[in-house]
């Protein structure tokens, strides 16, 4: 494809000498289907364009034509790499539209399930970063810990990857001893191996000279660009949506915020390997303490699928079903608009929805952590070298089933 | 309470304003006329620093709308912790409305990809190009117009042989 004008901005004559380097869509360094054309003076970028949408699939609009429970299948696809926590984000969100109140086993089932999906989240991330500038046993021991939480979700509800876990008021099955041993387990063993990582990459000259003080981004620059989660973070922006507007259970738990002064990539992988100590915090709080009860909202209240059980041996559950699944009939939703976000393990993870009455949403707005974060990068990268291109992405954590949506 | 003070003070400073709430959110409706000198004064004056999203609805087919499309801008405060939602009410065909990157940089690709999506036009933005879309699409498909299935798909596209491009 040729280039116009206005992609690789090359309107000054001077500048001629500069060398425009296509990287991406398909480049293994990218990880996704990214595009940046970037803009070399010897070794030194001096400008980068950021192409997306290679990887847009209408999700927005697939919203307007699926109901509440069959859309959470999409989310699974936008951040793939860690589908709870998407799962949680637009159940939350529709939940906030129909003003549900979750049952106090929900939103702790919830609420560790977001945590694991974070830790995984995380793991990849650090993992890809620190494969990028050449550490691949680190990798290795990222993607190791990533498949036992894959297991864990396995257990719990059947699948490993796009778990669709949860559904209005409830989630699909409730939590198995299995399942709690499991986490158990990976609660106690997994501090071995992030003690390990850390040990790894924390004070290695390598990894650390290559980000320490490369893309750096400053608080009033990170508020003001619209970013969120660890990369703000890094910046000294002490903002956390699980401790600033508390959903869920958070309320209950014992954790910190973890932030960074410096603002470079060195920082967001910091804060990111610090956010999986806090949230393994929360993980064995929360499992240890799962209160008893029924974990979806009741039958009467038309908000949730009743179980199989119920809908065979309850007239009750029979007709909730068929109240809820009937083309006609489903769930009482008011003619309103609310947006509501969670923090998913890369930032701000809202849906902006508006209803009309209908089972379907009018709109379902997603407003996606990446996008606003790879915005961010030609700044970022101004002034580098070339192979700090993959350390600034990998920092960034930009996954572009998200990105494009 | 910090975000009543801030709505009563929009209330005096920009007469016409419709004020709602729903589930604790707050939410103020603006025309088009006043619409950045709100935006600057939530800014400047009321410490709402960041532009969590800007987005669109097409109301085209929903029930007792009068008008056609609902420009959503969510604010935050990263001081207060407060929320607030701004909307700005859209009819054809003056679908143009002035840029908020000036004020938050972050509206960059947000207002990019309103345009894209709905063909809302911002005057003053740095590069209004197509973001998601390529650059040779010509509907805006979250339009309400526009329908799920059977227009702009793969096989409508020009085939192009190499050399071409």
């Amino acid at each position: 494809m040729s280039l116009t004008a206005a992609e690789v901005r090359t309107d000054d004559q001077e500048q001629d000498y500069l060398w425009t380097l296509n990287f991406g869509p398909q480049h293994p360094a990218t990880h996704t289907t990214l595009r940046i054309i970037l803009k070399l003076d010897g070794e030194r970028v001096v400008d980068a364009g950021p192409e997306i949408g290679y990887l847009h699939s209408g999700f927005e609009k697939l919203g307007e034509h699926l109901d509440f429970n069959q859309y959470v299948t999409v989310t699974d696809r936008m951040n793939y790499i860690s589908p709870m926590a998407n799962n949680v984000a637009w159940h939350h969100a529709v939940e906030t539209l129909l003003g549900i109140e979750l049952t106090p086993r929900c939103n702790y089932i919830r609420t560790v399930i977001a945590e694991l999906a974070r830790i995984s989240d995380h793991l990849l991330s650090v993992g890809a970063m620190g494969l990028d500038t050449g550490a691949f046993t680190f990798f290795l021991y990222a993607f190791y810990q990533r498949e036992l939480i894959y297991n864990i979700f396995e257990t719990l509800c059947g699948a490993r990857f796009t778990n669709s876990y949860t559904r209005v008021g409830g989630v699909m099955h409730d939590i198995t001893p299995l399942t709690v041993e499991k986490i158990r387990t990976f609660v106690s063993e997994f501090p071995k191996t992030l003690n390990d990582m850390e040990r790894l990459l924390n004070r290695n000259r390598i990894f650390v000279e290559r980000t320490k003080d490369v893309g750096v981004l400053h608080r009033d620059d990170a508020i003001n660009l619209s970013c969120s989660g660890p990369i703000a973070r890094a910046s000294g922006v002490t903002r956390d949506l699980r401790k600033d507007e508390p959903y869920l259970a958070y309320d209950d738990f014992d954790f910190q915020v973890c932030c960074a002064q410096a603002g470079d990539c060195f920082a967001r992988y910091y804060v990111r390997m610090a956010e999986m100590w806090e949230s393994l915090k929360i993980v064995e709080q929360a499992v240890e303490n799962i209160p008893a009860g029924p974990v979806n909202v009741g039958v009467d209240e038309r908000a949730t699928l009743p179980s199989k059980d119920q809908v065979y041996q309850t007239i009750e559950g029979t007709i909730t079903h068929f109240e809820l699944v009937m083309a006609n009939r489903g769930f009482q939703v008011p003619c309103e608009e609310a947006y509501s976000a969670t923090e998913a393990p890369n930032g701000e993870l809202g849906f902006y929805l508006v209803s009309d009455g209908s089972n379907v949403a009018y709109r379902a707005r997603c407003r996606p952590p990446s996008f606003l974060h790879f915005a961010l990068f030609p700044q970022l990268i101004r002034g580098h070298t070339l192979s700090d291109v993959v350390a600034v992405l990998g920092s960034l954590n930009i996954i572009a089933a998200e990105l494009d949506r | 309470m910090a975000l009543t003070d801030t709505i009563t003070a929009l209330q005096s400073d920009f007469g016409d304003l419709v004020l709602s709430e729903f589930r604790g959110q707050h939410r103020v409706t603006v025309c088009r006329a006043q619409m950045y000198d709100l935006l600057q004064a939530l800014k400047v004056q009321h410490a709402f620093d960041m532009l969590v999203d800007v987005t669109c609805v097409d109301y085209l087919h929903y029930r007792g709308a009068t008008d056609r499309f609902g420009l959503v801008y969510l604010l935050a405060s990263t001081s207060t912790n407060a929320r607030l939602t701004v909307r700005v009410l859209l009819n054809e065909p003056e679908l143009t409305v002035p840029s908020v990157t000036p004020l938050w940089e972050g509206g960059n690709w947000l207002e990019r990809e309103v345009w894209d999506m709905f063909g809302i036009r911002f005057d003053g933005h740095p590069d209004l190009r197509r973001i998601l879309l390529p650059d040779e699409f010509t509907a805006h498909p979250l339009r309400k117009d526009y329908p799920l299935q059977g227009r702009g798909e793969r096989h409508n596209f020009p085939v192009l042989a190499r050399g071409d491009a």
